[in-house]
């Protein structure tokens, strides 16, 4: 049974508040909060160095907070606390694993450290190695495995304990696109089965993806958070979907603008180009508009504002170096 | 404890299928210890001779005949006349005698009227080691008669006289009247015994110390990250790091000292006494060794520190080479683990009981414990930051 706030709402997995973290002089995070709901997956999206594993290192107890607080299932989280962290699944940034142990004996040696023992951690290894397709190598020493098997293997380790938390940390870093592709498709089945998600990563496609919510975090400072949609509403930006077509395009513009929930069309590059709120609930009407207006219509392209545009936006820079 | 040992039992299996583990916490002494053995094995036991001098100024007496008698009785001893203190002196500056041992007039005398009397020992320059053999030799004489006097006084009570007889009485039944010898003969252990004491000791520090800078292995590999996240106490990460370092010292050690007794005839003396050496060793090698890996900041850095340790300490404890009691070099030995460890070691294959072992013991307990403190106090920082 989920436990329900005063509001009703499901009372939330993780809580944290002003959180903040110097190393000398430098301040690391500064008055970071936000909450997870059960079955939420939450994405922390900056660039390298905004404080994201600073973050997340303070949310999993791994590193000592100077301000804030983080609550875990309702119960205080801190370096010195032991039980709570039960209930957090942890994947870091890097691959953390013994080279010299097999899959599964990496997976045994953890499952110990969580209490679990004999057949019930015998059938957890045996669901983990199935969930990210490792079965078949569970026996062989992790030095032999490729980059994106360890990467799988990382994961799997965080969810060992069924935890009620799961902490990803850029779990995709340098990993090839098949193999991230196969880890996005098993958070998102975590997230469905109702595990709440901390996802941190610099990748707008990912955070686009996977998260129900995301937090803009850049130099220790949570810029701004919220649905996809929100933070899109946030500053003002629209969907753009440009038309190519053949004939009187003026005619085609005026027809367009008319369509309720579009703010802006004009003729451009052969074609118009249409502002609205979110052009996909207007599309349809937007096309019997246009084909009304007498003017061909050879292609469309939609064109949605994503989480770059909002970074670039909110920071004045860019999300990501070139890499 | 459970999370420890189970930190522990992943560290040891990990260990095991590194093959440089085995090499170095077993096969290195092992065949070290045997190649010193059979290079350098003959060579202080056949080597070592020396010429000395009794000067008998003690007209009358018979306790420099009986002191004569035990040079005699040893076969490394060449014995030359000498007449007077002043003749020994020349000779010994000369470089004809390593020592001359004097008995001044009304020794014995003086020794059975229990005024006691001076035994005079005159060292050759050169020769150093004889010389203090000579000066053993003699102090353990001086001993006995002590205990004869000592006897003697007792039985008669104060201010009694006393008379020859209850002297011969109290010589025939006293413990300290038989006289022992305390020469090179059996203050010598044998090269197969003393190199098997040196490699068991040097290599224990090498064959520890994985275990103790396996937090910064854990910290580089990221793994410390995923241990600390677990729902385990900072002091179970370290305890089982600890923990495994003190199975692997404790069987290399163990191991050593029988494959050494069997292959290479060793004598390691008092088997309670080499037990809690080598669990006082592996505390302190433990606890040294921890401590020089938390001042490191990376793996390959706490490897050379400790290796850095093991050696200087090695050397200053005289793994190597035997290191005169005397000196300089016999005063700071002690501030090595190791120098510790082959004192006790040594003084068990001399012949010696646990009794024998209590300071050298203490001073390894007191080594393990202040370095474990400390190294504990300053890992848990590297845990818990």
């Amino acid at each position: 049974m989920t436990s329900r706030d005063v509001d009703g709402d499901p009372a939330p997995v993780l809580s944290c508040g002003n959180l903040r973290k110097t190393f000398g002089e430098r301040v690391a995070v500064d008055d970071v909060g936000f909450t997870i709901a059960p079955g939420e997956t939450y994405g922390l999206l900056g660039p390298n160095g905004a404080g994201k594993t600073t973050t997340i290192s303070i949310v999993c107890g791994l590193l000592t907070r100077d301000e804030g607080t983080v609550t875990l299932q309702g119960r205080e989280l801190d370096t010195g606390t032991v039980d709570v962290k039960a209930e957090i699944g942890y994947v870091p940034q890097e691959v953390a694993i013994y080279p010299d142990l097999t899959a599964r004996e990496n997976m045994r040696f953890f499952g110990k450290l969580y209490d679990l023992g004999g057949r019930e951690l015998d059938a957890r290894i045996g669901r983990v190695l199935e969930t990210i397709g490792l079965a078949d190598r569970a026996d062989e020493r992790t030095d032999a495995f490729s980059g994106g098997m360890k990467r799988r293997l990382n994961i799997g380790l965080g969810l060992l304990n069924e935890p009620t938390l799961l902490v990803l940390d850029e779990p995709t870093v340098g990993v090839d696109p098949q193999s991230r592709n196969a880890i996005l498709d098993s958070v998102e089945v975590l997230a469905r089965e109702g595990m709440a998600v901390l996802y941190t990563t610099h990748y707008m496609e990912e955070a686009e993806r996977l998260c129900d919510r995301v937090g803009i975090l850049d130099e220790g400072v949570l810029r701004a958070e919220g649905s996809h949609r929100e933070l899109i509403s946030l500053v003002g930006e629209h969907d753009r979907l440009h038309i190519e077509s053949r004939g009187d395009l003026t005619a085609a513009a005026t027809a367009a603008a008319a369509v309720p929930g579009v703010d802006e069309a004009i003729p451009r590059d052969g074609g118009i180009d249409v502002l609205a709120r979110d052009v996909r609930a207007s599309l349809a009407d937007i096309v019997r508009a246009v084909d009304g207006s007498g003017t061909g219509i050879v292609s469309m392209e939609v064109d949605e504002p994503n989480l770059e545009a909002v970074f670039l936006h909110l920071t004045g820079k860019a999300l990501r170096d070139e890499e | 404890m459970r999370e420890a040992w189970t930190i522990a039992t992943k560290d040891l299996r990990r260990r095991l299928r590194d093959r440089s583990a085995i090499l170095v916490a077993l096969v290195l002494p092992l065949g070290l210890a045997y190649i010193f053995s059979l290079t350098l094995g003959d060579v202080e036991t056949q080597g070592f001779e020396a010429t000395y001098a009794v000067v008998n100024r003690d007209t009358g007496g018979h306790l420099p005949d009986e002191f004569t008698a035990l040079l005699e009785g040893l076969d490394f001893v060449t014995l030359r006349e000498a007449s007077s203190a002043g003749e020994a002196d020349s000779l010994a500056s000369d470089g004809e005698i390593d020592a001359a041992v004097v008995f001044p007039d009304g020794f014995t005398e003086g020794v059975e009227a229990g005024r006691g009397g001076e035994i005079t020992v005159i060292g050759a320059p050169e020769a150093t080691i004889s010389a203090l053999v000579a000066d053993s030799i003699a102090t353990s004489f001086a001993s006995d008669l002590d205990a004869i006097g000592l006897s003697v006084a007792t039985a008669a009570g104060p201010g009694s006289t006393i008379d020859d007889q209850l002297v011969t009485r109290a010589q025939a039944v006293a413990p300290g009247a038989e006289i022992r010898s305390a020469g090179a003969d059996d203050r010598t252990v044998s090269q197969s015994t003393f190199f098997a004491i040196g490699m068991a000791v040097f290599f224990l520090f090498f064959a520890v110390e994985f275990g103790v800078r396996g937090l910064l292995e854990e910290r580089e590999g990221g793994t410390l990250s995923r241990l600390m996240v677990a729902p385990i106490s900072p002091g179970s990460i370290i305890g089982g790091k600890a923990l495994a370092s003190l199975v692997v010292g404790l069987v290399s050690t163990t191991l050593l000292v029988i494959a050494t007794t069997w292959l290479l005839d060793a004598t390691w003396g008092d088997p309670l006494g080499v037990v809690l050496l080598v669990l006082g060793g592996v505390l302190a090698a433990v606890g040294v060794t921890a401590l020089v890996a938390t001042l490191a900041t990376t793996t390959a850095q706490a490897g050379a520190y400790v290796s850095i340790v093991a050696v200087v300490g090695g050397l200053l404890g005289g793994t190597f080479f035997p290191i005169s009691q005397a000196g300089f070099l016999g005063t700071i030995r002690f501030l090595s683990p190791q120098g510790w460890l082959m004192e006790g070691f040594q003084e068990l294959a001399y012949g010696g009981g646990v009794s024998d072992i209590v300071w050298p013991l203490a001073g390894i307990l007191v080594i393990a414990a202040v370095t474990g403190a400390i190294a504990w106090t300053r890992s848990k920082r590297l845990v818990a930051r």
